[in-house]
């Protein structure tokens, strides 16, 4: 594929191509943050791309690039994949925002969907983006039920909006039905480095911490916490973005899994009928866009009950996690009793809730 | 308040010592590379290259021991394929260095394929017997696994081995006139490409110990970043094997605190946490080599330029 993108780019250049819009098949073009293989986000986003292939057969394309850094590369690599005769772009990568936005402008005839964004600056840029803190929700509940040392450590990447929601979801909920409940934030400044997770999982561990969640993308916390396990120590975590089950059934006793396989398929097919439209997409439980995996035989039945009767809350539109009432950590009222939060107040959330210690990093 | 109480000062220097390690294992090659005239970009390559070779081959024979010598030999045959390349092709060592570790990136993903997710064998610490019970000094200095106790002979051995053999004298040499050693009798290029393949077995056994022990586990990628490090601790510590040491354990040790600090709740800001541990290792390294005339000194006059026998 790589080739054959390769001598495209090259034919291109030399002026020979007749137009990749002239041939029949569309070209989907990914652009990965981490490797394929991480077993977590980007992992998630090619059985994306797998999935693309297979509702599409013959008819589609798809390329893809790993390990592209957030910047100044990945307008490089978005450019070279325009130019290779992309139809559309899935930039799935917070820091790829304002790369996407430069690209598109440059090239107004290809579509770019961003991931977890917010900036459409031109009519060929749509955002989209899954309601992950309706998992944190779920996770934070088992979580509040199974700490013994009333201590959850949360191994956190950026402070942006999307991270913040996830603490405060998990927080919220765990102290709902533990109210002497603490989370340790550890913030990594990474999506992915395995050696700097599992460090960071440690230290949490060594600090008396028992039930582990993490927003970064590998799975060595979930090694470090089994490694613990092994020298006789009780810690549980819970599968990112992929199932993770190679750790189940403890220390990973669940998981949230981001399925982004039904839209994919839908927006291809948008650009391949012509209907495809920018805009920006929240999916959620309700579109099959957030997963619980597997909720192991660790957690107990009664506290397994719950979660699914939660999963089942949010999936028919009868609960919404971030429901009042809500005060933020200095005090000062966020949401009111039975209010809920709206979409905007949660795309721009830079506070942490009520009972949470430490700050958030500017 | 802060309450830091939580942090065990035991624990901590264990975690530090897990955290230095590869970083150090790739630095010490390196600079026996470097000191032999060679800079080879491909530590990140080799790393991982070593830590997908031990980790399957620990897998595999369930003995970590087995995978840390697959790990030094799989790194030190893929470093010698930039040996071959940059001393009898004289292609160019930067050039070739980077595309080494694209190729390691790529090779290990291809070779670890089936082996995402799986466990590998335990390292545990090697037992001092009654030493290991000494309170305190006996859990700091005596509760680490064997490679921790390698990666510090290695550096103890490098810096004899520079200091006071002739091999040590004859490496420098070559590194620092290519030309006068060739014309003395040494054989440039043997000697060369010696030095990259130990530089290569280093990195390797760094990227195993990643994959054995620190993580420990195979994910594609997951040096991220370290080699590059490794290579910036070689000139930061204007190659000398003990700065070596300390440039890396203090990299992985404040890496270490700065989590630790953070798990505990101190109220220093994070930004300042996270940065910290390059600030602080760049600033310690830079003042003891703040004697510029002696630090050029220390730098192989050598380094990076291509050697024709004939020229």
């Amino acid at each position: 594929m790589k080739l054959k993108s390769l001598l495209t780019s090259a034919a291109l250049a030399a002026g020979l191509a007749t137009g990749a819009a002239a041939q029949d098949t569309t070209t989907v073009g990914f652009v990965y943050v981490g490797p394929v293989g991480d077993g977590g986000w980007t992992y998630q986003h090619d059985q994306g791309r797998l999935a693309v292939e297979a509702a599409y057969g013959d008819k589609v394309e798809t390329i893809f690039q790993e390990n592209v850094p957030e910047g100044p590369d990945s307008e490089r690599v978005m450019t070279q994949m325009a130019l290779a005769g992309a139809d559309i772009i899935f930039t799935t990568s917070f820091g790829y925002m304002d790369a996407t936005n430069a690209v598109a402008a440059r090239f107004p005839d290809v579509k770019f969907e961003h991931a977890t964004g917010y900036k459409r600056e031109h009519p060929n840029v749509a955002t989209y983006d899954a309601r992950f803190y309706e998992g944190r929700a779920v996770i934070g509940t088992i979580a509040g039920h199974m700490t013994e040392t009333n201590k959850i450590g949360y191994i956190a990447s950026f402070p942006i909006p999307e991270v913040i929601q996830g603490i405060n979801s998990s927080f919220l909920h765990a102290q709902k039905v533990n109210p002497d409940v603490e989370m340790s934030v550890v913030w990594v400044y990474t999506w992915f480095d395995p050696a700097k997770e599992a460090d960071a999982a440690n230290a949490l561990i060594n600090n008396g911490v028992d039930v582990i969640m993490q927003h970064t993308d590998s799975t060595a916390p979930q090694a470090a916490a089994q490694a613990a396990n092994e020298a006789g120590g009780r810690v549980f975590t819970f599968g990112q973005a992929s199932d993770m089950s190679n750790f189940a059934p403890s220390p990973r006793i669940a998981s949230i899994i981001d399925d982004w396989a039904p839209y994919y398929v839908k927006r291809v097919g948008m650009v391949m009928d012509g209907t495809w439209e920018s805009g920006h997409s929240w999916g959620g439980m309700p579109e099959g866009e957030v997963v619980i995996g597997p909720i192991t035989e660790e957690v107990p039945a009664a506290v397994k009950a719950e979660a699914e009767a939660m999963i089942a809350a949010i999936t028919d539109g009868s609960y919404h996690p971030f429901t009042g009432p809500i005060m933020k950590q200095d005090g000062s009222v966020f949401l009111a009793e039975g209010e809920v939060a709206t979409d905007v107040q949660l795309v721009t959330m830079d506070f942490y809730v009520q009972g949470m210690t430490g700050e958030i990093p500017q | 308040m802060m309450d830091l109480s939580s942090i065990n000062p035991v624990v901590l220097v264990a975690s530090l010592m897990v955290a230095a390690t590869p970083i150090l294992l790739a630095a010490i090659g390196e600079l026996i590379v470097e000191k032999s005239g060679v800079l080879n970009l491909g530590v990140e390559g080799m790393m991982i290259t070593g830590a997908i070779c031990g980790f399957i081959i620990a897998v595999e024979s369930g003995s970590p021991v087995i995978g840390f010598f697959a790990a030094a030999l799989g790194a030190a045959l893929l470093s010698s394929i930039f040996g071959f390349l940059t001393l009898v092709l004289l292609s160019n060592q930067v050039a070739t260095g980077l595309a080494l570790t694209l190729f390691g990136l790529g090779l290990s993903a291809l070779m670890g394929q089936g082996y995402i997710g799986i466990k590998a064998p335990t390292t545990s610490p090697l037992n001092f017997g009654v030493l290991g019970d000494i309170p305190l000094i006996g859990r700091i200095l005596f509760s680490h696994d064997w490679m921790v106790y390698l990666s510090l002979a290695l550096i103890a051995g490098t810096w004899a081995f520079l200091k006071f053999t002739r091999a040590g004298l004859v490496l420098r040499a070559v590194g620092e006139s290519h030309d006068a050693a060739h014309a003395l009798g040494y054989k440039v290029i043997r000697i060369r490409l010696l030095a990259i393949m130990f530089g290569g077995a280093c990195a390797g056994l760094g990227g195993a110990y990643l994959s054995l022990v620190r993580v420990p586990q195979w994910t594609e990628g997951m040096t991220a970043g370290a080699g590059w490090i490794a290579l910036a601790i070689v000139v930061f510590a204007s190659w000398k094997p003990w700065r070596v040491l300390l440039g890396a354990y203090l990299f992985g040790g404040i890496t270490v605190l700065q989590l630790n600090l953070q798990a505990a709740g101190a109220t220093i800001p994070v930004e300042l946490l996270s940065m910290s541990p390059y600030i602080i290792t760049i600033l310690v390294l830079v003042i003891i080599s703040a004697d510029r005339r002696r630090a050029a000194l220390s730098a192989p006059a050598d380094l990076g330029k291509p050697f024709h026998a004939t020229s």
